[in-house]
């Protein structure tokens, strides 16, 4: 998949890889705060498509201010650069807004594993993801990032994160 | 004044609102009474800079003189602001702290609603994003207005306190003038007239819950929105900018 870089100087891309196959790469890079899921887990790449020899990526903030953007922007970069990609355009989309609906079932089920309870429409975890009880109570509505909330199970006395239903 | 003209004043209303409340709620950071609460009024300012760098970067790009939401937030003076002048009110205690953010997000959560669908699509998508947030920050502000209000004595009377002193600051939302009559006409923005009852619904709801009595007045300050701050305005500029000020351009 890397450009084969020839004696001569000139570098021969192989025949461009297909956005599926992007897609798949970008699914490698872990999100910086929540590195158990990649980045298309957390259903940020909207859309990957080549624009002549350009390859755009469309991305979606989370929250507007979250302070990872600019890193995921870095990471997205410098992950397809890896792979030979040499003229990429990121672009940011604001419509229609992110929502946790776009986290992929794989990503819930490492959310919960990593010990982040998935979020659920009901507006709070169903259980506790360290030892399952349904008995849980909310102890702040604002966690260790925009995204995530504070809870706490009444059976095994631990605290958890959240990560909120938007 | 033409569409444009109004439209940047608009995103400087706006942006200019979130960026010095944010920077107000953001001195509690490291001084709020328990940590859970240092960490929300945090994630609530840092909420309220993401939705400035929106605004603020739409009123540069339609101004069209090559200015960057930093170059709004960092180098201009407090005459160029358009903040409301309650963003700016001091933060006294946490009740006071609370009961502000409490009273602009029950105007706020309905007017980014109507924005959402606002006949410009740049302010459309933004206030889309942005009420998600508004209503989350909305369910938290009601809920301690509440518990404070309907709490001890000692929270009952500082929550009353708070929402005398801040009532005054309140109503300069509801105050019209040419921008907001060209972005009513255009279909950009709700006119300011129109919230007042969505909003005054929610404020009885939530101080009938809280046991607070709202002052039997409509009296507001107004000039935040023109130009004319308070001298707060002046200081927490300095704190913000003074960094670009000594050392201009810097980046890290």
């Amino acid at each position: 998949m890397a450009a084969a870089r020839l004696s001569r100087g000139h570098v021969v891309s192989d025949p461009a890889p297909s956005p599926a196959e992007v897609r798949e790469w970008l699914d490698q890079v872990p999100d910086p705060e929540i590195p158990a899921i990649s980045l298309v887990d957390l259903g940020i790449i909207r859309d990957i498509a080549w624009q002549g020899d350009t390859l755009a990526v469309t991305v979606t903030p989370t929250y507007s201010g979250c302070p990872a953007t600019a890193v995921i922007n870095m990471e997205i970069e410098a992950c397809l650069r890896a792979h030979g990609v040499e003229r990429i355009a990121l672009k940011r989309q604001l419509s229609p807004p992110w929502t946790t609906d776009w986290l992929s079932e794989k990503g819930r089920a490492r959310l919960e594993a990593y010990g982040i309870a998935p979020p659920q429409p009901a507006g709070g975890p169903d259980r506790c993801p360290r030892c399952g009880s349904a008995h849980v109570q909310k102890v702040s509505q604002f966690g260790s990032t925009p995204c995530k909330a504070q809870w706490r199970c009444t059976d095994c006395l631990e605290p958890f994160d959240y990560f909120k239903c938007i | 004044m033409d569409r444009d003209a109004a439209l940047f004043e608009f995103l400087l209303r706006q942006g200019d609102t979130t960026l010095i409340l944010a920077q107000r709620i953001g001195e509690w950071c490291g001084h709020a009474p328990v940590l859970e609460e240092d960490i929300a009024l945090a994630n609530t300012a840092l909420d309220l800079i993401g939705q400035t760098q929106l605004w603020l970067g739409l009123a540069g790009e339609v101004e069209g003189k090559g200015r960057s939401a930093d170059d709004l937030a960092y180098l201009r003076d407090a005459w160029d602001f358009r903040n409301l002048l309650m963003a700016e009110r001091p933060n006294r205690d946490f009740g006071h702290t609370m009961m502000r953010q409490f009273l602009y997000d029950a105007w706020a959560h309905p007017m980014l609603t109507r924005l959402a669908a606002s006949s410009e699509p740049r302010v459309a998508e933004i206030a889309a994003k942005a009420v998600k947030e508004t209503a989350y920050h909305l369910e938290r502000s009601a809920d301690i207005v509440v518990g404070l209000g309907d709490g001890t004595d000692e929270s009952h009377a500082r929550m009353q306190d708070a929402l005398d002193r801040l009532w005054p600051y309140a109503g300069e939302v509801f105050v019209a003038d040419d921008a907001d009559e060209v972005l009513a006409q255009a279909g950009i923005a709700p006119h300011p007239e129109e919230l007042r009852a969505p909003w005054t619904e929610t404020i009885r709801r939530v101080m009938a819950e809280a046991t607070l009595t709202i002052p039997d007045s409509d009296f507001a300050h107004t000039g935040g929105r023109t130009g004319r701050h308070t001298e707060d305005l002046g200081h927490i500029l300095s704190t913000m900018q003074w960094l670009q000020r000594a050392y201009p351009g810097a980046t890290w």
